[in-house]
């Protein structure tokens, strides 16, 4: 564990009470080093999206401790500091659909994120366009979302969640909505990603024809996460 | 880069047309107050004209605004012998309709006390005051009838030589000027068959009141007291006759437009506060995602309360310039001030500050994980 970038301990999260009482995080531990790309796999309802939103601190468990570069930033499942800052900084969400904001360019969508952090001007606004250009975007970048493809706003919301060079990339299956050739593409995306920015990326996929992307494979089951032996490294 | 101007943009058409929706509810909100001023003003503005220091009526009466008076022939005469009385006139009035079912006329008739006063302080617009004893008028422009115009009223046909501008009786009634002996004429006229079957009716109609003034630094009230055993006549002082109009004659209607204008505001709140919730609840997604984002509180309260303030400051634009085109052309006087203007952009501000709440309750309901929900 050379450089963990996020470390969760001993997460428990429960839905419902007595007889329908739901166990979706187990004493859940989980670790992701820079430049790792772990896959979260799992049937629906095993837990593996309230895992994701835990670490994404958005939905915090009851019980159980959160590190982010070695900052302790949930303790026994209490926030010990301003979550939403943390948010803003230090991670970056890419989901099943783009969630772009439907009157924002391509553009401003990535802006808007910095713009939430505190990142305005021209260095910004520069970022921005040449973020969209690294993921192929140089000639989209005013249109509105609806004038993208399903693949193209994939990779603005992937330009969002880089605009702030987050250490950790957390991703509720991006490649759900897209073709099987764009599915790959968005993966080989985040994997390169991952390496060459030394960010952590977390996905949760179904998607097993892009498995060989991973650097690790963990699976989720009745709330308990395993790391799957002999994964691709 | 605004994200309330954004959405606004993208909302376009639709949001300024809500804008200008509440701009006519603002312009109705503007007009009942400047009706309810106009009321005021024009259910005194004969009395003030006529620069009475008392007004003498029939006994037990509340004069000729309110009601029937009749006061004898020969009461002025007097009442200027009496000690503090600098001078004292006859004045006539009554509502008389002409014209037929389709076009009626109402025209409240004033009798002045020729010589003495032929019109020279009314505030006249086009023509002069009267000088003939006989047949001419002094007429208010709301008539419709312009100058040389030319008005049969019982025998006599009467030309127009004066117009004023905004004189009209408590009930917003025209008012025409003539000499005490011709408003008498008009008022008390009877078709000749009715003289013939009853040769006592007919005659010239007795004036309505005495005006009285007094003598510098004369107190109306000593006055008053001194003719109070007068045993015809009820004396009233001229801010009685102000009270007596205010709060009698147009009371109820003045009341009725003042709760209808409160109304009309509570209800100009509640229609603000649910376009906003709406208008909230339709950005649902994308407040979630800004807070999935990190995004502070107060980019997701900023955005609701611009464009609330912009659709209020939309509301106000079109309530100003309505209210500056089409108030003049209301039948009744509209008069709407500079602190009406300033009151209703403190209002719309309150309003939209106030109905920007539920917004923004409701948006800090919303949960970032809404987003994972698809």
């Amino acid at each position: 564990m050379d450089h963990p970038i996020l470390r969760a301990e001993a997460l428990v999260k429960t839905y419902g009470q007595g007889d329908t009482e739901l166990v979706a995080l187990n004493h859940v531990n989980f670790v992701v080093e820079a430049g790792e790309v772990a896959a979260l796999l799992g049937p629906s309802g095993s837990g593996k999206s309230t895992l994701l939103t835990a670490l994404g601190l958005l939905n915090l468990p009851e019980r159980g401790s959160i590190w982010l570069r070695d900052r302790l930033v949930v303790a026994e499942g209490v926030a010990q500091v301003d979550l939403a800052a943390v948010r803003r900084g230090s991670i970056g969400f890419v989901f099943q659909k783009a969630n772009l904001i439907p009157f924002l360019t391509a553009r401003e969508n990535v802006l808007l994120a910095m713009q939430l952090n505190d990142r305005v001007g021209r260095a910004a606004a520069a970022r921005a366009v040449s973020l969209l250009g690294e993921l192929g975007l140089a000639g989209r970048a005013d249109h509105l979302p609806e004038a993208l493809s399903g693949g193209q706003q994939q990779r603005v919301a992937i330009a969002r969640a880089l605009a702030n060079e987050p250490p950790l990339i957390l991703a509720d299956e991006p490649t759900a909505a897209l073709d099987s050739h764009r599915g790959r593409e968005v993966m080989e995306l985040l994997k390169r990603i991952a390496h060459d920015r030394g960010a952590a990326v977390v996905v949760v996929t179904h998607d097993h024809r892009t498995l060989d992307v991973f650097d690790t494979i963990h699976e989720m089951e009745d709330g308990v996460l395993t790391r799957r032996p002999g994964a691709p490294a | 880069m605004n994200l309330a101007w954004k959405d606004i943009r993208r909302q376009g058409v639709r949001f300024l047309l809500t804008g200008v929706g509440l701009g006519l509810l603002f312009t109705i909100v503007l007009a009942m107050g400047g009706i309810y001023r106009g009321m005021v003003v024009e259910a005194t503005v004969l009395t003030d004209a006529m620069r009475a220091d008392l007004w003498v009526v029939q006994r037990d009466t509340r004069g000729p605004f309110a009601e029937r008076s009749v006061v004898p022939r020969g009461l002025d005469d007097r009442l200027r012998v009496v000690d503090g009385v600098a001078d004292a006139e006859s004045f006539t009035f009554a509502t008389i309709q002409r014209g037929d079912v389709a076009h009626p006329m109402r025209i409240g008739v004033v009798g002045l006390a020729w010589p003495g006063n032929h019109g020279q302080s009314l505030p006249l617009v086009a023509g002069r005051a009267l000088t003939q004893a006989h047949r001419e008028l002094v007429v208010d422009d709301s008539l419709g009838l312009p100058l040389g115009a030319t008005l049969p009223l019982g025998d006599d046909t009467y030309t127009v030589v004066g117009l004023t501008h905004g004189f009209v009786a408590s009930g917003g009634d025209p008012l025409a000027f003539a000499t005490e002996r011709d408003a008498a004429a008009i008022l008390g006229w009877l078709a000749p068959e009715s003289r013939r079957m009853d040769p006592r009716a007919g005659a010239e109609a007795p004036p309505s009141a005495v005006l009285v003034r007094l003598l510098p630094g004369e107190d109306p009230a000593a006055v008053q007291a001194r003719l109070a055993a007068w045993p015809d006549v009820t004396v009233w002082t001229a801010d009685e006759q102000h009270g007596l109009l205010l709060q009698g004659v147009i009371d109820k209607a003045r009341k009725q437009i003042g709760l209808f204008r409160v109304l009309l505001t509570a209800v100009s709140a509640i229609i603000v506060a649910l376009i906003l919730y709406n208008m909230t609840v339709a950005k649902s997604h994308e407040i979630a995602l800004v807070k999935l984002l990190g995004g502070r509180t107060r980019v997701v309260v900023g955005m609701i309360l611009q464009q609330a303030l912009l659709l209020g400051a939309i509301g106000y634009g079109v309530a100003v310039t309505l209210a500056s085109v089409a108030f003049d052309h209301f039948p009744r006087r509209v008069i709407v001030t500079a602190e009406d203007f300033a009151g209703l952009a403190l209002l719309i501000a309150t309003i939209t500050i106030l109905a920007s709440i539920a917004g923004i309750a409701r948006a800090l309901r919303i949960p970032p994980t809404l987003i994972l929900a698809g």
